[in-house]
């Protein structure tokens, strides 16, 4: 993704800060970087330095760079290899090619797993397993006059029919296809949209948007009781910035963007978004709109809803859109919370106005050990108290930070495993934490220079008071890139018979250690009454601050040999999770969505009065439910 | 519902554990070297180190209190700094001050008195074991039953003994009034709690907010008595639900992911204040508990008490146990440091767990032979008790034949395995001799014991008769008491079949829930299981042969009547006993009964009664059954009750006593009884 810079001056400085922003977590950086660069790498030897052509990043044919039943680019994964060590492949992150050598035993000793005992998946898409189109004849043939690309391949189909929860992926890896969509249509700008709406409207044919496809809430899930033909309208193509109005800094840009395009777009203006959710090397600007995203970074930038200064969305009674850009507006209910969270079941979001920000001029990262998730969260909380939160504050739970260590990769030198020995002698012997409750925030701090140090300085002086030691800016680095290859190890750990998931929430700060411990124990709990064999891995990390509350997420894995219906086990543990955390003050979703998976909690959640409205505001956009993909609702 | 606590945590007949006498290896080692042993238990996992000290200061700083502090400081006038002050004072007066030194102390002190009083003290391993698991895994309440001053140590005994972390164990206040000994109690982890709290609101914040603390922080176990009282008739008591709630609520509120509840079943041979409570309940005042009144007890002490049981029940989950029960979102929208009015939801759940403690209680007690032999020298008339004896024979004939049909009704039965030719009358004479204090066996016949008072030289009147008869024959039905719960609800069954008079099962059922209603004061039933009670009944009197059962129909077969009639008469005392007072207060001129002025009347009526061989139950003198009456009027709105200067008044509605009165005869069908909801905190 990244190129090397070899223009002018200025070019090289863009460059450079584009680099220290996604790059930073995501993948190799250049050689002879700034100072703060040189400090990090350490521990990572050599670098990787990946060229591409400049452009986009997702294909019409997706198939040509991902993955048909596991998570991202067909070329990355972890692997065991022939040695028996842990290896991450390919070329594009930090960590591919390396070889992470405390994974193995992590591995087995957390799950039980084994070498000998392989749950390999179905190796090829087998298109005979996916159902025959269902096609509208009429609407076909009038799309056809409107140029829009489209198709009814089994493989463009079967593509745009799943999200990433664990019972698609699992479904998938098995061969198994269930409902898909019948044909799929790749629209080029906000006109497309228009007369694809206006034709489905006019021969009754079920859409169902899809942007990056990484949701995880079974949005995507074809309706199976649907009979209509379903059409996915897939917007990646809509991926231009329309415009840039550096006056009054927002950006025009089309829907169908993903993340690290339009990051890296921006960039190569001097600007960025720094919307920044886990998923956003895939996920598209219009899903974040679509179901309430969040990103990492949000403390500066702020969650979508902040960002979003204007909407376009084509519903079946027309676009719906604002008349100016006003900053603020009193005119009643902002219509842009009908758009937000629709999860694309009133319209298709073509178009976004955003706010954009220079790119900052430094960027530190940074970590906080204390000596338990106690004195952690109540750090977090006395942070977000006195406002003064970095671009990002996350504090994993012990296992986590366990976790995090199996993921170092290999050390060339010498020098850094001794280093890390006297740290670890240093806070285990010496400030006599207990390596099995210490847990770690990592931290990332951004803006200028001066301000970074003090900030800097201000949140490691309260980590202080809570018994917390500065842990390095590797160790936080380290946290950031772990965001973007766990989705990857679910798929190894998919290979050895562990499945797993990640789900979150938000909750009052006076909550968040009871939530955590409850719910961590109510997975532990279910897994043993459901059978399961093993000690499932079940762990959480809080990982987004604010002034009442914070956002915590659950990770939950476990060996599923000697169950002979796995996906259900783990759905009923799931399920059983997601309402320990409703019984514990907990929302049903900070960001991930309600999609299908979690709709029997809607009522509940917005109140009988409030499924009305939402329920209302269906019927009028939509009375013919052409946007079916019965999310929400 | 029933079925719930049974199938995962009900204590399980079917595998009797082994229950180990602890007093043995005392008698074989030192008594110093057992003090001073190393104490090192496994404490709760998630337990925070924290002294008393910190546990004070946390409750008086928590959200909670400052809150209410600033409540009542604007309801009473007063400044928040006074308030506080005051919370402090009454934390003071109530919190333990739990030392091991003061452990050791005790645990000296009670070796020697439990040898001296005990032939044994069983304990079931089993359950011992089960309870050091649990208290690792989430905070732990043992919740007794109480029919002892005796219970009070003996549970940390035990855990001394055994390696547990010792208990923060709720007591009445009068005790810490006691010299010395309060001390010594809140030494050894006792703390105090106000006899009448009434509408305290600072009392009860600083209480409910001291127990909450304990079971978050996990510091220690917590033990309570949730009959609230000790039972003065060796039956169990109406739950209190106080106690019960400020214990669930940190469950409810997810301040901890779980409680576990250990039932646990003390049952004594012979209790030590067995006259002292009969006294009692004639209205002869309880001595006040203080220490020199402890030391003149200590005559007490050169008796023998035959053998104690102590059985740890299974342990019990709160999340389990309220599965589906309390939606704990209720909590959400309400800073949970801020008091809340329970909801009906967990007022009523807080009321049917509590209830199910004591029935788990009741399942795992111990009876001996007395236990049974009690209910058949009741059914005794007294004059032959009293005059020409029961002859020895028939006695133990019909024990054996009880202890079949008590087996039957799944006892847990302490029958020792007795020696020689005639082993089990030789535990019958045994038994009786343990009791000598009640009756003794002379010339092949058993009588009861008269009280002697030495230094009498007039004649004796005959009420005064009548009291010393009175007080043996309660002491014979506090033991008749322990085997209750065995039989109570055959027992009402067959109380139906005989006044019913009918074989329908929906009458007999109409019926069984009316007595269940006016009774459940006196037997604990759980509440909203009178179809599971009703259908436990039929399966018990079923399976010993006394009934056949079908869709329809309950049919006495006739090899069943002397079960029956044996049951029926179990409960005759009761309803005897119901019906003077009902009778009383629907015959009587007055509407409105100052509390002291009833129950006198009512003793003076049941004497007279009784004199003249119109009654013929002694029970019928005891507060306990008069307090009851009240109650169970109370619960079926035919009585109301009010506070005029300074004491309780009732106000009768005579027409609905008479109408529970005929129906109880049977001259009436029940009709749906508007009971109260009993589910009050």
């Amino acid at each position: 993704m990244a190129s090397n810079s070899s223009g002018g001056s200025d070019r090289q400085r863009v460059a450079q800060q584009r680099l220290r922003i996604i790059t930073g977590h995501l993948q190799g950086r250049e050689n002879g970087d700034s100072t703060i660069i040189a400090a990090e790498c350490k521990a990572e030897g050599s670098q990787t330095d990946v060229s591409r052509e400049e452009g986009k990043t997702v294909p019409r044919r997706r198939q040509e760079i991902m993955k048909w039943n596991g998570w991202g680019y067909s070329d990355t994964k972890f692997i065991f290899n022939n040695k028996g060590q842990a290896e991450f492949t390919g070329k594009r992150y930090r960590l591919s090619g390396m070889i992470i050598p405390a994974l193995k035993e992590w591995f087995e000793g957390t799950f039980g797993a084994s070498m000998q005992h392989k749950s390999p998946a179905a190796p090829v898409l087998n298109s005979g397993a996916v159902q025959p189109p269902t096609l509208n004849e009429a609407f076909l043939e009038e799309l056809k006059s409107t140029g829009v690309p489209f198709s009814h391949d089994a493989e463009d189909r079967v593509y745009r029919a799943h999200g990433h929860c664990l019972h698609e992926i699992f479904a998938l890896r098995e061969g198994k296809v269930g409902r898909v969509p019948d044909m799929v249509v790749w629209p080029n700008c906000h006109e497309d949209v228009v007369k694809i709406v206006e034709l489905a409207c006019k021969h009754d044919v079920c859409l169902i948007p899809y942007g990056g496809g990484t949701s995880v809430s079974s949005g995507l899930e074809c309706p199976p009781e649907e009979t209509r033909c379903i059409v996915s309208v897939d917007t990646s193509q809509m991926n231009r910035i329309l415009w840039i109005d550096e006056k009054n800094l927002t950006a025009h840009v089309e829907a169908g963007i993903v993340g690290q395009d339009l990051e890296r777009l921006l960039n190569e203006s001097g600007y960025c978004t720094g919307h920044e959710p886990d998923s956003m090397e895939f996920s598209s600007l219009g899903g974040w709109v679509a179901t309430r995203a969040s990103g990492m970074k949000k403390n500066i930038y702020g969650n979508i809803e902040d960002l979003v200064v204007h909407v376009k969305m084509v519903t079946p009674q027309g676009v719906m859109e604002k008349s100016c850009r006003g900053p603020r507006m009193s005119t009643g209910p902002d219509i842009h919370h009908f758009i937000m969270g629709s999860e694309g079941t009133l319209g298709v979001v073509t178009e976004v106005t955003m706010k954009i920000r220079p790119v900052p001029e430094y960027q530190k990262y940074g970590s906080v050990v204390f000596p338990n998730f106690e004195q952690g969260v109540a750090c977090l909380r006395e942070v977000a108290k006195q406002r003064c939160a970095p671009a990002s504050i996350r504090l994993m739970d012990n296992e986590q930070f366990k976790f995090g260590h199996a993921l170092k990769p290999q050390v060339s030198s010498m020098f850094t495993s001794f280093l890390d020995g006297l740290k670890k002698f240093y806070i285990t012997k010496f400030k006599g934490f207990d390596t099995d409750r210490l847990c770690v925030a990592t931290l990332l701090f951004e803006g200028g220079r001066e301000k970074v140090l003090q900030h800097e300085k201000q949140v490691y002086d309260i980590a202080a008071k809570f018994g917390g030691l500065a842990a390095g800016e590797d160790n936080g680095q380290r946290g950031y890139m772990l965001t973007f290859v766990i989705a990857y190890l679910r798929d190894l750990g998919m290979e050895y018979y562990v499945i797993g998931e990640s789900f979150e929430t938000s909750v009052p700060w006076d909550r968040v250690l009871d939530i955590c411990r409850n719910v961590k124990a109510r997975i532990i709990g279910e897994c043993k009454s459901k059978g399961v064999q093993f000690q499932p891995l079940s762990t959480c990390r809080v990982t987004q601050t604010y002034d009442t509350g914070a956002c915590v997420y659950f990770y939950f894995a476990f060996n599923y040999r000697g169950l002979s219906d796995p996906v259900h086990v783990y759905e009923q543990v799931e399920r059983a999770a997601r309402e320990e955390i409703l019984a514990n003050g907990g929302s049903l979703s900070h960001h991930h969505g309600v999609g299908k998976l979690r709709k029997e909690w809607m009522r509940e959640t917005v109140s009988n009065v409030g499924m009305g409205m939402l329920q209302s505001v269906k019927d009028y956009v939509d009375p013919k439910n052409i946007f079916g993909n019965r999310n929400l609702l | 519902m029933s079925n719930t606590y049974r199938d995962s945590c009900g204590a399980g007949l079917e595998n009797e554990e082994e229950f180990v006498d602890i007093l043995e290896e005392r008698r074989r080692s030192s008594d110093l070297g057992h003090a001073l042993r190393t104490f090192s238990p496994h404490p709760y996992k998630g337990a925070e180190s924290c002294s008393n000290a910190d546990l004070n200061k946390a409750v008086l700083e928590s959200q909670y209190l400052r809150y209410m502090a600033k409540e009542i400081a604007a309801e009473t006038g007063s400044s928040v700094e006074e308030v506080r002050e005051e919370a402090c004072g009454i934390l003071e007066e109530m919190s333990q001050n739990l030392q091991l030194k003061c452990i050791r102390l005790m645990g000296f002190t009670m070796t020697k008195v439990l040898k001296r009083l005990y032939s044994g003290i069983f304990v079931n391993m089993e359950g011992l074991n089960m309870l050091q698991q649990s208290i690792q895994e989430h905070p732990v309440i043992l919740m007794p039953n109480h029919r002892s001053y005796m219970d009070f140590l003996i549970i940390s005994y035990i855990m001394f003994t055994y390696d547990i972390p010792m208990p923060f164990i709720a007591a009445g206040i009068p005790l810490a009034g006691m010299k010395l000994v309060g001390e010594v109690l809140r030494r050894s982890g006792a703390f105090f709690i106000r006899r009448a709290i009434g509408s305290d609101k600072l009392y009860w914040a600083v209480l409910s907010e001291y127990v909450r603390t304990i079971i978050k922080t996990g510091i220690a176990p917590l033990e309570f008595y949730v009959e609230g009282l000790r039972s003065r008739t060796l039956k169990s008591v109406m739950p209190k639900l106080g106690m019960m709630h400020m214990v669930m609520e940190p469950f409810f509120k997810g301040e901890v992911y779980d409680i576990t509840l250990i039932p646990i079943s003390i049952s004594y041979d012979r209790v030590l204040e067995e006259s002292l409570l009969a006294h009692e309940l004639l209205g002869i005042p309880k001595p006040k508990e203080s220490t020199t009144a402890l030391l003149k007890a200590s005559k007490v002490l050169q008796e023998d008490y035959g053998s104690m049981h102590v059985n740890f029940g299974r342990p019990m989950s709160v999340r389990h146990l309220c599965e589906g029960k309390i939606n704990r979102c209720q909590y959400n929208l309400v800073p949970r440091d801020l008091p809340q009015k329970p909801s009906a939801e967990v007022q009523a759940c807080v009321s049917w767990l509590a209830h199910l403690m004591v029935r788990v209680q009741e399942e795992g007690s111990v009876m001996g032979p007395w236990a049974l032999m009690a209910c058949l020298l009741l059914q005794a008339p007294t004059r032959v008790l009293t005059e020409e004896g029961l002859p020895w024979q028939e006695l133990t004939d019909k024990t054996l034949w009880l202890r079949k049909l008590a087996l039957d009704f799944g006892a847990r039965l302490n029958w020792p395995s007795g020696q020689g030719q005639a082993p089990d009358t030789d535990v019958m004479s045994s038994t009786v001799a343990l009791h000598g204090s009640i009756v003794n066996h002379k010339a092949g016949r058993v009588f009861l014991v008269q009280e002697e008072e030495p230094t009498r030289n007039r004649p004796i009147s005959p009420e005064e008769k009548m009291i010393s008869t009175a007080a043996a024959v309660l002491m014979l039905a506090s033991y008749r008491n322990m085997s209750l719960h065995i039989f109570v609800r055959p027992a009402l069954l067959a109380t139906a079949l005989h006044i019913k008079k009918t074989t329908q099962k929906d009458e007999l059922l109409a019926f069984f829930c009316f007595l269940r209603d006016v009774f459940s004061n006196d037997f604990i039933f759980i509440p909203g299981n009178s179809s599971q009670d009703f259908e436990e009944a039929c399966f018990l009197l079923k399976k010993c042969g006394a009934v056949h059962v079908s869709e329809q129909e309950v049919t006495v077969s006739v090899a069943g009547l002397e079960v029956l009639s044996f049951l029926q008469a179990l409960l005759q005392p009761f309803i005897d006993s119901y019906q003077v007072i009902f009778r009383y207060l629907c015959e009587n001129e007055v509407h409105v009964y100052a509390e002291k002025q009833f129950l006198t009347a009512v003793r003076n009526l049941a004497t007279e009664l009784i004199l003249s061989g119109e009654l013929h139950t002694y029970e019928a003198l005891s507060s306990d059954t008069h307090k009851n009456v009240l109650s169970a009027l109370q619960r079926l709105d035919s009585l109301t009750k009010s506070r005029a200067s300074e004491q309780n008044e009732y106000t009768v509605n005579k027409a609905a006593v008479r109408r529970i009165d005929d129906i109880l005869s049977g001259k009436i069908p029940p009709q749906m009884l508007h009971t109260t909801p009993e589910a009050k905190l």
